[in-house]
């Protein structure tokens, strides 16, 4: 039988947040495309004697990535530290959070294909910083490893999910809405390529058998779980997901299990490489991070921080779909990025404000179409001034809507038989009424408007 | 009475009297460094230019009729305590080269008081010991007597307070290393409580421990720096904005208080120890102290838990001295700097963590808590500060556990976060100094220093110096 087994995939994201300043001292937190080791001081150099002092504004953010993933905010947290050696890492350990997380418990609904729902759920959302970059250089013709710490100590936010992805197509949802909610949120651009998200599945296979015609799945986790590196971007997700699902399938048919490991994705060659199995895996000897108090919130600054969430795209469509009658396939496509649903929302404001001043002004529908119609830039064009360029093409000067109508139901009314030929059938036939139609208005409406605006009518 | 001999109070009102000028004192006490020094081998390295520098803005200060807290003071500074282009080596090899580009906040502070540094003073490599032994640059001498152990880890510091050869001193304490060496060098030792002092730049031992406090001659010297150094730091976490008293004018009015004394402490210390401590008991309480007998933990519990939580944080706080960035390699580590690490490695592994650092995390809650109960009743908790005098040089070797046991008394309060503060209490019978310690509840800084400084004008110990010979 061909799938004789489900995909269990969990996937661990980090996002590095756009806060000005690193998250445990002072320096400039931007570090692409910068001098190298100009963005540092004693505390991300890990000098002797240096200490961390959390960065506010990025603990807030961390909070609120939690929140938007419908996390509970505990009101005790605390960092820890995570012993290990490695050349970038300048303290010898990474400040991180073990078993008190800013965010825990938390959910998010995938939209699938034909609209289908799914629920995946947030483990954990949590706080740490970044390490330093190595490059492997000649210089001289002697090859050296150089550091660079400009990026250590960025703010970085771990946020990882229950193992309930099943397939790739919901893994690559899931990040696609991730990557959204985070930039609605402001806190990162999430931008693949330059390393501000990175993603790591981890990736086993279930069983599941026939049995008296009904299929049965083994409730149990699989015993190992196989975790991919080293992939930068959605497509590589995907590629990597369906390779190892292939690989490891051929693993259990042979009645073998597969080695509990980490394998980095080789995007060159399309396949995962064995890195390090579960023998050589690092104890971390996490501790309570000493030179950082205990963090604790009042409900009350957890309340104020919910207070401050900007209305996410789910509720957007929602409210664009209920409201303004808009399909949920073109409120999907305007919330998909904040500032066109912004640019969306102002310009409904601006016809709303001229159609208070009863002067001409645009239906929703219109607005919508031309905004997916046009790719309306946002950056480029105010919303008042798109406004006007809408009536200006559609030239309904000087006469709205319901004005145009009615006239145009008069000369249908008054020519009936002109009326019958076309719907019998002799398309032309409506040309006479927009021509009855054109003299009626003297030009403030455009022939094709009146056309179609008759088309319309007699449907 | 000469120049050295005068108290910070003292040499100030000289200063600014014009009996002497910053350049002069700071000659003096460099002539005096220089004579003495390879004696008792207090300094890692010495900043006499430097000294010699920062004497004369003094002076051009003084003539401007400036004044600061510690203007044109001569002092050392424990060579833990990062200073900004000067050598700074926590006494280890891996950091013989070490010029940090920045300050403490401590050093800071002192530099922005006015302070002649004169040096860096010795201490147990890492602050790792409580005898100076574990120095890579050779141990410091006891200025009482030669063949002895000035305590440690700010060894260097006692020695050279003791010794006149600095005014006064900065040291830091973990648990036991400002106090204990003040004990066997016969001086004041403040440790103020955890986050009294900002710990930023001090090369970090036990992060959850770590407190820095002045070494003097006098309690009044001792109220004076506190004041400096106290306060909340933005770049120090741990530090509290618990408001800074003007410790040296609380002194002035006696308070009369109830002192905790508890048997454990006595029954853990030399009998002739408890005697020295108990005729001080007894002359505060001539002096109108209430004594109450309270009943505090065995403080032999607080060595486990120390022990633990010590060696899993240095564990951890000395990853970083890779050799990559500055410093030299992990080849360059002491045998006691690589006892603790392996210990602490071994302690915060999984499997064990639950065992051990989360153990001794729930006493130290009980050990906070039994203070707490004992705070009640009592305004302060006196006891020995260390349960002998010091011993021979040598007589550590072999013993990888000695600190920790000569550190038996003050290791409790260290764990508890509180302050405490030595007092020469006299001399043994071989003319060793003996101390008693005065501990107080978190922050009541002014509540120690006010009944140290009600006994000392009782006593007056600190004018008794030692022989050098
Ligand atoms: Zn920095």
């Amino acid at each position: 039988m061909k799938n004789k087994y489900i995909p269990v995939i969990g996937l661990e994201v980090h996002v590095e947040l756009k806060t000005k300043s690193k998250m445990f001292c002072g320096c400039d937190a931007s570090y692409f495309g910068e001098e190298p080791n100009s963005h540092t001081c004693p505390v991300c150099l890990g000098l002797p004697g240096a200490l961390p002092v959390p960065n506010k504004k990025a603990i807030e953010w961390c909070l609120k990535i939690g929140m938007a993933l419908n996390c509970k905010i505990p009101l005790v947290s605390k960092f820890d530290r995570k012993n290990y050696f490695y050349p970038d890492l300048a303290k010898g350990y990474q400040i991180s959070q073990y078993d008190q997380p800013f965010a825990e418990n938390g959910w998010i609904e995938l939209t699938l294909k034909d609209e289908k729902k799914k629920k995946v759920r947030i483990r954990r959302v949590h706080m740490e910083e970044d390490t330093g970059k190595l490059l492997h250089e000649t210089i001289n013709g002697e090859k050296v490893s150089l550091i660079d710490f400009n990026r250590s100590g960025v703010p970085l936010v771990e946020i990882v999910t229950e193992p309930d992805f099943e397939s790739a197509e919901e893994v690559k949802a899931y990040l696609k809405k991730l990557q959204q909610i985070i930039r609605y949120l402001e806190v990162s651009d999430a931008d693949m390529e330059k390393g501000q998200m990175r993603l790591e599945p981890n990736i086993s296979l279930r069983e599941f058998r026939i049995q008296n015609s009904e299929f049965r799945i083994d409730e149990n986790l699989p015993s190992y779980k196989v975790e991919v590196k080293n992939i930068n971007s959605f497509n590589f997700v995907e590629d990597a997901i369906e390779f190892e699902i292939k690989r490891q399938s051929k693993i259990l048919d042979e009645g073998k299990l597969p080695t509990q490991e980490t394998r980095g994705w080789n995007e060159d060659r399309k396949e995962s490489v064995s890195q390090r199995s579960k023998e050589d895996a690092m104890d971390y000897r996490y501790f309570p991070e000493p030179d950082i108090p205990p963090i604790k919130w009042k409900q009350e600054q957890v309340d104020n921080l919910k207070s401050q969430m900007p209305e996410l795209p789910d509720v957007k469509i929602e409210r664009y779909v209920k409201d303004y009658g808009v399909t949920y396939y073109n409120a999907e496509i305007i919330a998909r990025e904040k500032k066109l649903a912004e640019f969306f929302e102002k310009t409904i404001e601006v016809c709303e404000e001229l159609k208070n001043k009863k002067e001409n002004s645009l239906d929703y529908k219109t607005i919508t179409n031309w905004i997916i119609n046009k790719k309306i830039d946002p950056e480029k064009i105010l919303p008042a001034e798109f406004v006007t360029e809408i009536l200006k093409a559609t030239k309904v000067e000087g006469i709205d809507e319901a004005e145009l109508e009615s006239i145009l139901k008069k000369i249908i009314d008054g020519n009936e038989k002109v009326v019958n030929d076309y719907k019998s059938g002799k398309e032309n036939a409506i040309m006479f009424l927009v021509g009855q139609a054109m003299r009626e208005l003297k030009g403030k409406v455009k022939a094709d408007e009146v056309k179609e605006k008759l088309q319309d009518l007699l449907k | 009475m000469e120049l050295h001999d005068l108290t910070i109070t003292q040499t100030k009102k000289a200063l600014l009297d014009r009996e002497i000028s910053a350049v002069e004192l700071t000659k003096l006490y460099i002539e005096r460094i220089k004579s003495l020094d390879e004696k008792f081998n207090s300094f890692v390295t010495t900043t006499f230019d430097k000294a010699l520098e920062l004497a004369r803005e003094a002076d051009n200060k003084i003539t401007q009729g400036m004044n600061l807290p510690l203007l044109g003071m001569p002092l050392a500074i424990k060579d833990n305590f990062c200073t900004q282009e000067i050598r700074t080596t926590a006494s280890s090899f891996v950091l013989e080269d070490f010029i940090p580009t920045y300050n403490s906040t401590v050093a800071q502070k002192l530099f922005d008081a006015g302070i002649v540094l004169l040096g860096k003073t010795n201490m147990d490599a890492w602050a790792h010991g409580s005898s100076t032994e574990t120095s890579d640059f050779g141990s410091t001498k006891n200025p009482w007597d030669l063949t002895r152990l000035p305590g440690g880890s700010s060894g260097g510091s006692a020695a050279a307070v003791a010794s006149d050869e600095v005014l006064a001193a900065i040291g830091s304490e973990t648990a036991g290393s400002v106090r204990g060496p003040a004990s066997w060098c016969g001086i004041v030792g403040l440790k103020p409580t955890y986050g009294r002092v900002s710990r930023f730049g001090v090369v970090a031992m036990g992060s959850s421990l770590d407190s820095p406090g002045p070494m003097t001659k006098t309690v009044e010297d001792a109220a004076l720096l506190l004041e400096v150094l106290a306060g909340k730091d933005p770049k120090d976490a741990t530090t509290s904005d618990h408001p800074v008293k003007k410790y040296s004018q609380g002194l002035k009015d006696k308070k009369m208080m109830t002192i905790g004394i508890s048997d454990e402490y006595f029954e853990n210390a030399e009998k002739e120890i408890g005697e020295k401590v108990n005729e001080a008991i007894k002359l505060l309480e001539k002096l109108g102290h209430k004594i109450k007998k309270i009943k505090l933990f065995n403080p032999k519990y607080a060595i486990d838990v120390y022990t633990i939580l010590m060696r899993s944080e240095v564990s951890s706080n000395l990853a970083r001295y890779d050799g990559i960035r500055y410093g030299f390699g992990r080849d360059r580590f002491g045998e006691e700097a690589k006892r603790r690490i392996m210990l602490g490695t071994y302690t915060l592994s999984s499997g064990y963590y639950d065992a051990y650092y989360k153990k001794a995390q729930k006493v130290r809650t009980l050990i906070i808590e039994d203070f707490k109960n004992a705070f009640k009743e009592v305004d302060v908790i006196i006891g020995p500060t260390l349960p002998s005098v010091a011993p021979k040089i040598g007589s550590t070797a072999n013993n990888p556990m000695f600190g920790e046991m000569a550190d038996i008394l003050v290791e409790p309060s260290s764990i508890a976060g509180l302050c405490g503060i030595n007092m020469p209490v006299g001399f043994d019978s071989q003319s060793l100094p003996v101390g008693m310690q005065i501990i107080g509840n978190q922050f009541a800084e002014e509540t120690i220093l006010n009944l140290a400084y009600q006994y000392e004008k009782e006593t007056q110990f600190w004018r008794e110096k030692p022989k050098i010979k």
